[in-house]
């Protein structure tokens, strides 16, 4: 019977530190949305948890330049709660915005949001499509990842041990851009996604699609950048007919399985019209802006 | 095991305890300190039967170790009503409008519905209904509920 | 035994001055501070931590359980497996009842109790679960009711034969019992018939899903009392059945009533209550179990899903002339579905005169279900309503005039041998034809449902007692549990007797030793029957004022009138005395005869009929197959409304329940035969953004037999929904979907035409 222990430490190298110490044994806390339903359910059995919540970098939104950065432990509410942020990436709050009920949000973050590595996580896709990066830290130094690579499986990162996403940056936005997500769940709220499907796009002064991205969750062992649906949209006025072939580009991309959640059939046949209706959303956003 | 010292301030009354680190707020505040307030319905998170305020935030007390609250406030429903005939305006509207059935949902709804207003004096139907989407309750079908909370905000708006 | 008050006193003109008004609940103020305690809530001393091992396998034989190192951990103080519990029958009530709550030769399904353990803490007590070893043989499973009366199929219980089948071999089923009902000449009727339609339906298990799980505190004492403080919806009935298979006199056994965080039929038997008090005898100690969610989901009960055949004809000018159905209902592990409700209440609310209906009752591997709000009922109107409406789409009449044509009235008889007495269906359905909503024109994109419901409503076993306390307030003792407010009517009721304010009266739960038996609250039976033995008892404590002041003034009882709270001269030739007040004379009680009290036990009858009608205007997105609920109005006779801010949330929240079955709710099984959606969060009740405000009509068309013409609204909230809503769906889509629930998918393909799955295969 293993004990357990908690740590709260206050700096990012004292975390990276007993991180290291403990290794396999260690477990970080960020919200601890998901680290206590597991807990309690007997699922993992950790000697060691490090709340990283204590550290500052990990709880900070911060702008240079347009390139927005949110520490990775950030909690759903704060980060809902900043005009600026949320002005500026409404796709990434929508799927923030869908994590839980207020109280999970209260506690849940992005980070844990992703290193959970669920397929259905919601601020997953958005993140994706944003073009958002991960900044690690680990006892081997800081190193960066695209958001699409860090989930490599259903409850697998490709972070080593040691590691912990620190905060994410976002590319500075071009005029133009826009970005939604949208989640297909059976109730309205406090449900867990059968589709989500982000976009985001940036239009010239014309109308026309110069850049886009479109990621899929619950479709596929892991979130999807789907660069075929993306490919549809680039170079076109983003019409119905480029429309509908984003739409089956997502269908195409899904590789899903039959679960209580949702059957193969219905989330290939859903995908396409969560996409479609998301890059609708976003166009409206990019030519407003 | 190795117990944790926790220090932390419930409704205003500070309290120290010891508790095993994988345990939970809720777990302590109504098994160690007899709070029972508070209600479980889960565990999970998913009922928000057990919704407590941590330092201003609303959160579900079962996801949230009780070592976390180390130095933290907390506040329950039994801190809600100021003194014997003081009920807070939510508490007053709730047994007015029968917001209540059975009533195992009421202190999350009360806590949760108090954080709301807070933030939002007046709140759509639409909003209401959403910030409590993770309240579940079985009894009413929320027509009342929601009812009571536009009373109550009705109320502490004019005064 | 009284079974009715001879006289219920029942006066339409009577002017009431408590009764129909909307006070506070005296149990309000606790639930809205925190200071109510629920099953989970009392903390004892020394009290130890109870948590159940439960099988993983879905049937296997239990073949060892070594229990010695849990044991041996230190804090652990008793362990309990089968070998504590009395071996009653194979088959007998208790025998079956005993082997739910505590695995015996078998396990029967996934969850199903092994062994239970107290210790000195909940970490504690898990850690020795961990310990215990258990050797299984696993046996071949069956979750499907229709596989499970398969032969060759898994066999359950060896035991079992077929009950009303004639001739039946023997040798072992799943079914346990085939139900025969029938009146009139259905082949006769259909051959008259215009039109006939005839489908298929099915439903899943739902769960009652009250949000507060089972929890109760056990304690025996040295003397070998037992003491159990628990969330019951019937104290009786736990005493009774924890008597039965511990095989201890009932009055050894204390069962006390905590608050309930609600029930819904599922608080109607026990599940970890009896570990609990095997637990305490062991190891001498208060102990404590409250089950997880997990645990709720995985082991209490659901409620049966079904299969079933439906076939109704009509003639061209709207006379329904015959109905016939077979029902398919899973039970679960062990029998005990009252399925015979259903045969008993589909058809009910429309004058037919040949009906025919088939019923089966199969056990699978699964929990044994539970009641829920109308058993049984709920799933099977669904196909009923669809199809009553698809008559009265297909011989275009306007569907409540339809209803109203075939409406049963006063005099009908019915499938079960009932003739009605005044019943309020035709005011319902009128008043439904009224309301706003009907009248409203659908809006574009939107679909309209409409359906009716029926439910007996229930009397039955009802003990309670009133005492005039020395300053004139009044004490009720209730022997029946409150789910949702039935003291505070039931207060009203007295005080509207005595002529007394409400303040003046306060109404306790008693415990099992302190009042007579009394049945579970269930049934839409408790306002009415515990009004009606409280009635009883304040008339009789009147009588006795009445003659405790005939003798103060040294005139005949006869001659004394009891009136708004006080006795007063009959007449004028009386005498000129003032009146006396409850007080004055309850306050010379101890120099009279004593106190003042009134006491009544009846099997109480005379309940009577509950009808609804719902209309649901809902969305469908036809890229999805998601359905908003946009409108909903709920329509019902309540006979009286005692407290009608009460009795609109039980229309409001039975709605809303069957709102959650008709479109997301449902068990939903792994291959090998183990639930994979045990929280709520895979379950998906409705949260408070899935569903709009919840309009209610309340019809009253009193029930004679009640002294204030109760007639009872905790079942029929729910019996329409499902239909309604169904119903809906078709108008919106074009196709009426038969399966429930009604969820995204299967609308997505419905609206495809099957074109989603296909593509997939
Ligand atoms: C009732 C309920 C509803 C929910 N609904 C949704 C929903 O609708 N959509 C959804 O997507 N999710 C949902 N979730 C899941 C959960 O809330 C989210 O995944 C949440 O974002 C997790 O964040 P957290 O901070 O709580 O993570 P934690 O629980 O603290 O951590 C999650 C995982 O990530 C690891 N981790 C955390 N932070 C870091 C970091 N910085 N670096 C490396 N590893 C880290 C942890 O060790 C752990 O393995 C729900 C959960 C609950 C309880
Ligand atoms: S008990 Fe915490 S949300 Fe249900
Ligand atoms: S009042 Fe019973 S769950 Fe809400």
């Amino acid at each position: 019977m293993t004990e357990l222990n908690y740590a709260a430490p206050d700096s990012l190298d004292a975390a990276v530190g007993m991180l290291a110490d403990a290794g396999a044994g260690a477990r970080i806390l960020a919200g601890g949305t998901d680290v206590l339903v597991l807990l309690h359910g007997d699922l993992i059995e950790p000697e060691l948890i490090v709340d990283i919540k204590n550290i500052p970098e990990l709880t900070d939104i911060s702008v240079e330049d347009g390139a927005w950065k949110i520490g990775a432990a950030t909690s759903g509410m704060k980060l809902m709660g900043h005009e600026g942020f949320a002005a500026a990436w409404p796709g990434v709050i929508e799927g923030v915005a869908l994590i839980g009920s207020i109280q999970v949000k209260g506690r849940a973050s992005v980070g844990g949001n992703l290193c959970n590595a669920s397929p259905a996580a919601d601020s997953v896709p958005p993140l994706i499509a944003a073009g958002a990066v991960a900044n690690i830290a680990g006892p081997g130094g800081r190193r960066d990842l695209p958001v699409e690579d860090v989930v490599t499986g259903p409850g697998q990162t490709a972070l080593e041990a040691g590691e912990m996403v620190v905060s994410f940056t976002f590319p500075k936005r071009p005029p133009h851009s826009g970005d939604c997500y949208l989640r297909l769940t059976p109730r309205t709220e406090m449900d867990i996604a059968v589709v989500g499907a982000a976009v985001n796009v940036t239009l010239d002064d014309g109308g026309t699609c110069t850049a886009a991205r479109v990621s899929l969750g619950a479709v596929a062992p892991t979130p999807l950048l789907v660069e075929d649906a993306a490919a549809a949209l680039i170079g076109t006025p983003a019409d119905d007919a480029a429309l509908v072939a984003l739409s089956e580009a997502a269908s195409a991309a899904c590789d899903p399985i039959d679960d209580k959640r949702g059957t193969i059939a219905y989330r290939i046949k859903t995908a396409g019209v969560m996409a479609r209706r998301a890059a609708e959303t976003a166009l409206e956003r990019a030519r407003r802006n | 095991m190795p117990k944790a010292h926790v220090s932390t301030t419930i409704n205003g009354d500070e309290y120290e305890f010891l508790c095993e680190p994988g345990q939970t707020l809720v777990d302590v505040i109504r098994n160690g300190l007899g709070l029972t307030g508070t209600k479980e319905g889960c565990s999970t998170g998913d009922c928000g039967a057990c919704s407590v305020m941590l330092d201003g935030e609303l959160v579900c007390s079962c996801l949230v170790l009780a070592v976390e609250a180390d130095g933290k406030n907390v506040d329950t429903i039994e801190g809600m009503a100021e003194g014997e005939d003081e009920l807070h305006p939510l508490q007053r509207n709730f047994l007015e409008l029968n917001g209540l059935q059975c009533g195992i949902c009421t202190p999350g709804i009360l806590i949760a519905a108090r954080a709301l207003l807070e933030r939002n004096p007046d709140p759509t139907e639409t909003e209401i209904r959403f910030w409590l989407a993770g309240n579940l309750c079985r009894c009413t079908g929320y027509d009342k509920v929601i009812r009571s909370v536009q009373a109550a905000a009705e109320e502490m708006r004019e005064s | 035994m009284a079974s009715i008050l001879e006289n219920s006193g029942f006066n339409p003109d009577k002017e009431l001055k408590v009764v129909g008004t909307n006070p506070v609940k005296q149990d309000g103020p606790d639930k809205v501070t925190g200071r109510a305690k629920f099953g989970a809530d009392l903390i004892l001393p020394g009290m130890l931590f109870g948590k159940i091992l439960r099988s993983p396998h879905p049937h296997a034989i239990l073949k060892s359980i070594d229990t010695s190192k849990a044991e041996a951990l230190p804090g652990v103080k008793a362990v309990v497996t089968r070998d504590d519990f009395p071996e009653l029958p194979l088959g007998s009530p208790g025998g079956d009842l005993s082997r739910n709550i505590m695995a015996r030769e078998k396990v029967f399904y996934d969850g199903h109790p092994v062994a239970a353990v107290a210790a000195t803490s909940e970490p504690v007590a898990k850690r020795a679960l961990k310990l215990i070893e258990v050797e299984y043989e696993t046996l071949p499973h069956v979750i499907d009711p229709v596989e499970a009366m398969q032969p060759g199929a898994p066999i359950l219980h060896d035991h079992l034969r077929t009950k009303g089948v004639e001739g039946a071999e023997d040798s072992p089923t799943n079914v346990v019992e085939r139900l025969d009902l029938a009146m009139g000449d259905v082949e006769a009727g259909f051959a008259e018939a215009d039109v006939i339609v005839e489908r298929e339906y099915d439903s899943k298990p739902m769960h009652q899903g009250y949000i507060e799980p089972q929890g109760c505190v056990a304690n025996c004492n040295e003397d070998d009392q037992i003491e159990l403080w628990c969330c019951t919806q019937g104290t009786h009935v736990f005493r009774d059945r924890l008597a039965d298979i511990l095989r201890l006199d009932s009055s050894r056994i204390k069962v006390m009533q905590s608050e309930m965080g609600g029930g819904f039929g599922g608080k109607t038997g026990f599940y970890g209550e009896p570990l609990a008090v095997v637990l305490s005898k062991k190891a001498r100690r208060p102990v404590k179990i409250v089950l997880t969610r997990n645990e709720v989901f995985r082991c209490t009960g659901p409620v049966s899903g079904t299969r079933s055949r439906i076939k109704m004809g009509c003639t061209n000018d709207g006379k329904i002339v015959a109905a016939e159905a077979e029902l398919i209902f899973q039970t679960g592990a062990f029998t005990g579905s009252m399925f015979f409700n259903a045969p008993h209440a589909m058809f009910t609310r429309y004058a037919l005169d040949n009906i025919k209906t088939t019923a089966w009752e199969v056990v699978s591997n699964r929990p044994k279900v539970n009641a829920f709000r109308a058993p049984c009922v709920p799933q099977i109107v669904f196909g009923v309503e669809g199809i009553v409406t698809e008559l009265a789409n297909k011989i275009g009449m306007d569907e409540i005039d339809f209803r109203l044509k075939n409406a049963a009235t006063e005099g009908y008889t019915t499938l079960y041998g009932a003739t009605f007495g005044p019943i309020g269906f035709v005011e319902t359905l009128e008043a439904a034809k009224k309301t706003d909503h009907y009248n409203a024109p659908v809006k574009p994109g939107e679909g309209r449902g409409l359906a009716a419901g029926f439910w007996f409503n229930r009397g039955g076993d009802t003990t309670g007692s009133l005492t005039i306390t020395p300053d004139g307030s009044v004490n009720i003792m209730l022997g029946t549990s409150d789910v949702a407010g039935s003291r505070v009517s039931i207060s009203m009721m007295a005080a509207e007797e005595l002529g007394v304010p409400l303040e003046k009266v306060r109404a306790n739960f008693a415990d099992t030793s302190a009042i007579g038996n009394n049945r579970v609250t269930a049934g839409s039976r408790t306002t009415f029957s515990s009004g009606m033995v409280i009635v009883d008892g304040a008339r009789q404590a009147i009588d006795k004022m009445v003659a405790r002041a005939a003798e103060i003034w040294g005139v005949s009882p006869e001659e004394v009138t009891f009136e708004d709270g006080h006795c007063r001269p009959a007449s004028a030739n009386v005498g000129d005395f003032e009146p006396l007040s409850i007080k004055d004379i309850a306050s010379r009680t101890s120099v009279s005869h004593g106190a003042i009290a009134g006491h009544s036990e009846m099997n109480v009858t005379g309940e009577g009929p509950g009808f609804g009608v719902h209309i649901v205007d809902l969305k469908v997105d036809r890229g999805t197959g998601r359905v908003d609920v946009t409108r909903y109005t709920v329509i019902e006779d309540a006979g009286k409304a005692i407290h009608p801010l009460q009795v609109e949330g039980q229309y409001q929240g039975g709605a809303v329940q069957g709102v959650g079955w008709a479109l997301n709710e449902e068990y939903i099984y792994r291959e090998d035969g183990t639930l994979d959606n045990p929280s709520f969060l895979d379950y998906r009740m409705p949260v408070a953004s899935d569903v709009p405000m919840i309009d209610t009509v309340i019809v009253e068309v009193p029930n004679p037999n009640h002294p204030y013409g109760l007639r009872g609204v905790g079942e029929v909230p729910v019996v329409p929904t499902l239909a309604a809503i169904g119903n809906a769906i078709g108008d919106a889509i074009g196709i009426r979907p038969q399966s429930l629930p009604m969820s995204p998918p299967k609308l997505l393909e419905l609206m495809d035409g099957g074109e989603t799955k296909a593509a997939a295969e």
